[in-house]
């Protein structure tokens, strides 16, 4: 029977198997961060046991750490605690990598692992972090696990999972000038809801997938889990190949030679069955914009907000309703007329270097607007900051009246100083929209990152398609 | 793991769908290192007026008093009823630890999110799935009667009223029931098959050496 890619991934990772399918899985690559590991490694402490292989662990600082007067250290002490306790127990176990706070490799654990060549096609990555779906993009299977798989893992190299259903979701079509990959995974979160890969491993296939870099790629996995996907995959083909060549951790010479062999076979095959199929036509794409507090509370910028009122199930309505008592808007306003404070540029999903530069391409030569309070840029690790140096793209991005920051998760969540003040409104190139995700009582709209810079220009929402 | 067999518990009503992990136990309190101590956080929003820090002595703020779990008739809940797609966000184990610690031992739902509806199972905790219109008909009750319990029996897979009229099934994937029931941790278990998963590692780095070392 023809495989698709999820099952060959799945397949190839099987240890052992019960009668009712629960099975053991291999893990190839750990990657480990500061908030989810601490009570792991404990938990590994106590039982008296040693990590399995260290050589599959890849672990950075990214969550607490500051992104601005990093000469001062972390000043908080509790999260200076989670972080030196990351720092104690690479020093007690070891990794095939730490990239520490201060370290110029530093930076979000999505975005280095790539970046590094860490996550190669046809691993099973696994991170205590439910966007690992990003690394899926390199036709691996990525996905975010809890704190106590973390032990697991740990322990023993593998995860005791159930296999998940397939799902295609089938883009055709060139995306148009201003529409991203970001909005893109917007359409197919609006077109499926929160839930609608709940179960599912989901594999993006098409022209317009093939036709997006693999920082697209990555934006578009990374939402996965938005979708409710535990992972989200795209198939190999020469863009992933030429991306990883080179990278620090990638194979080199003969075995170059063999990866590169076994990866082109990383694809699903025709007449593969999936168990759901979702079908998009890239050509209608819209630059979108959440307005509510779910990312599937989601229009595109030349629509309005929705109105509570014609929704016929009661439920439904309830929670729009609450949304927009919660997110200070009124029912049918334009979607262009919403006015911003705050303006975030980074996450795991958008602060990669093409992100960067999209974004600088719209603010180059203007000014943030007046009622902005700020407008920061945080870049997803040291070298994706260095190479937007390098490009000049720091001072293009200060000139404008944007913050130029230290690298790390910063205002996607909030754990650092960076943080919505309630009732703040906040164009944001990240990932939830949830009521206090950016902060309590903070108002997020997940935007890409050209529709944040506009946003930050204009001090609304603008159609990046046709503003300048 | 502590065991799980049979719970009789009075039911706390959450009628609101998607409710995410940042809203069960919000990031500031991520922060700690340990697995314990989040139960005076769990909806830290939606329960205290104002914003909740680490380090705060909860019992001095104020509260809201909308909000569901502040309410007497729920004192003492440790079963949750909840709408579909309940844990959705992020990984954070700390959201099923939050409920646990706060004294909860199941929730009850028409649907979960993937990796919440897994990271219960890890501590003793169990989520239930029965149909959208069970979960109308358990709301309807639980507000209609002051101090409503269940019954839930692991072992017999069933949600049972007090007085027995009321007898639900569902569904529990045969291994975390076993697990459950026993108090085992999967990591013991796994171990158990260390000789095949050395095997499979020693294949893997003839096969692939460029993912190991």
């Amino acid at each position: 029977m023809p495989q698709t890619l999820y099952d060959k991934l799945w397949a190839s990772h099987v240890v052992h198997s019960e009668d009712d399918g629960t099975a053991l899985l291999y893990i190839d690559r750990h990657l480990v961060h500061e908030v989810t590991s601490p009570q792991a490694f404990e938990g590994l402490r106590l039982a008296g046991r040693k990590p399995w292989r260290v050589d599959s662990i890849v672990a950075t600082a990214d969550h607490n750490t500051p992104t601005t007067d990093w000469n001062e250290g972390i000043k908080d002490p509790i999260s200076r605690l989670q972080v030196e306790t990351l720092d104690a127990n690479m020093r007690e176990y070891g990794a095939k990598a730490y990239f520490p706070f201060l370290d110029k490799r530093q930076g979000i654990v999505h975005v280095i692992g790539p970046e590094q060549g860490a996550t190669l096609p046809g691993m099973t990555v696994v991170c205590g972090d439910s966007h690992t779906s990003t690394h899926g993009a390199f036709a691996c299977l990525a996905h975010g696990i809890g704190t106590s798989e973390v032990e697991h893992v740990l322990a023993t190299q593998c995860l005791v999972q159930k296999k998940m259903h397939n799902m295609l979701v089938a883009v055709e079509g060139p995306i148009a000038r201003g529409v991203s990959a970001k909005d893109l995974a917007l359409a197919v979160i609006s077109q499926i809801g929160t839930a609608g890969g709940t179960g599912c491993a989901v594999e993006f296939a098409g022209s317009s997938i093939r036709s997006l870099s693999m920082e697209g790629r990555m934006t578009l996995c990374n939402m996965a889990i938005e979708a409710g996907a535990r992972a989200g995959m795209v198939a190999v083909d020469e863009i992933t190949i030429a991306y990883l060549k080179g990278r620090p951790f990638a194979p080199t010479g003969e075995s170059w030679n063999r990866a590169v062999a076994y990866w082109r076979t990383l694809v699903s095959e025709a007449g593969a069955h999936f168990d759901r199929v979702v079908r998009l036509d890239a050509r209608e794409l819209k630059p979108q914009v959440t307005w509510g507090t779910s990312p599937e509370m989601v229009v595109a910028v030349d629509a309005r907000v929705p109105d509570p009122d014609k929704e016929k199930d009661a439920g439904r309505r309830e929670g729009m309703e609450r949304a927009l008592v919660y997110m200070g808007l009124k029912p049918n306003m334009r979607i262009e007329d919403i006015r911003l404070d705050k303006v975030f540029i980074g996450s795991c999903t958008n602060s990669r270097i093409e992100d960067l530069r999209a974004a600088a391409a719209v603010v180059r030569g203007k000014r943030v607007a007046p009622g902005i309070r700020l407008a920061m840029v945080v870049p997803g690790s040291g070298l994706v900051k260095a190479q937007a140096e390098k490009e000049g793209l720091d001072r293009v991005f200060r000139e404008s009246g944007f913050e130029w920051r230290e690298p790390g998760c910063s205002m996607c969540l909030a754990m650092n100083a960076d943080r919505l003040e309630p009732g703040e409104r906040c164009a944001s190139t990240s990932n939830r929209n949830f009521e206090g995700r950016q902060g309590a009582g903070g108002r997020t709209h997940l935007v890409s990152p050209e529709m944040a810079a506009g946003a930050a220009i204009a001090g609304h929402f603008v159609d990046v398609r046709t503003w300048r | 793991m502590e065991k799980f067999t049979v719970l009789n518990g009075i039911v706390a009503p959450l009628d609101r769908a998607n409710v995410d992990t940042d809203a069960i136990i919000p990031k500031q309190f991520l922060k700690s290192i340990k697995r314990s101590g989040f139960g005076p956080n769990l909806f830290d929003a939606w329960r205290y007026q104002g914003v909740g820090e680490p380090g705060m002595d909860n019992t001095k703020r104020a509260l809201n008093p909308d909000f569901v779990l502040n309410q007497p008739r729920y004192k003492g809940a440790s079963i949750l009823l909840a709408r579909k797609n309940f844990g959705c966000g992020s990984s954070r184990e700390h959201a099923p630890w939050a409920l646990a610690d706060y004294g909860f031992r199941a929730v009850i739902a028409p649907s979960f999110a993937d990796i919440f509806y897994n990271n219960c199972f890890k501590n003793g905790f169990l989520p239930i799935v029965i149909s959208e219109l069970r979960v109308d008909h358990l709301f309807n009750e639980v507000n209609a009667f002051p101090g409503y319990k269940l019954t839930i029996d692991l072992e017999r897979q069933l949600v049972i009223s007090a007085d027995g009229s009321t007898q639900i099934a569902f569904e529990v994937d045969a291994h975390r029931k076993h697990c459950l029931l026993n108090g085992f941790d999967d990591i013991g278990l796994s171990l158990q098959q260390a000789d095949k998963i050395r095997a499979f590692e020693a294949l893997r780095r003839i096969e692939q050496p460029w993912l190991f070392g």
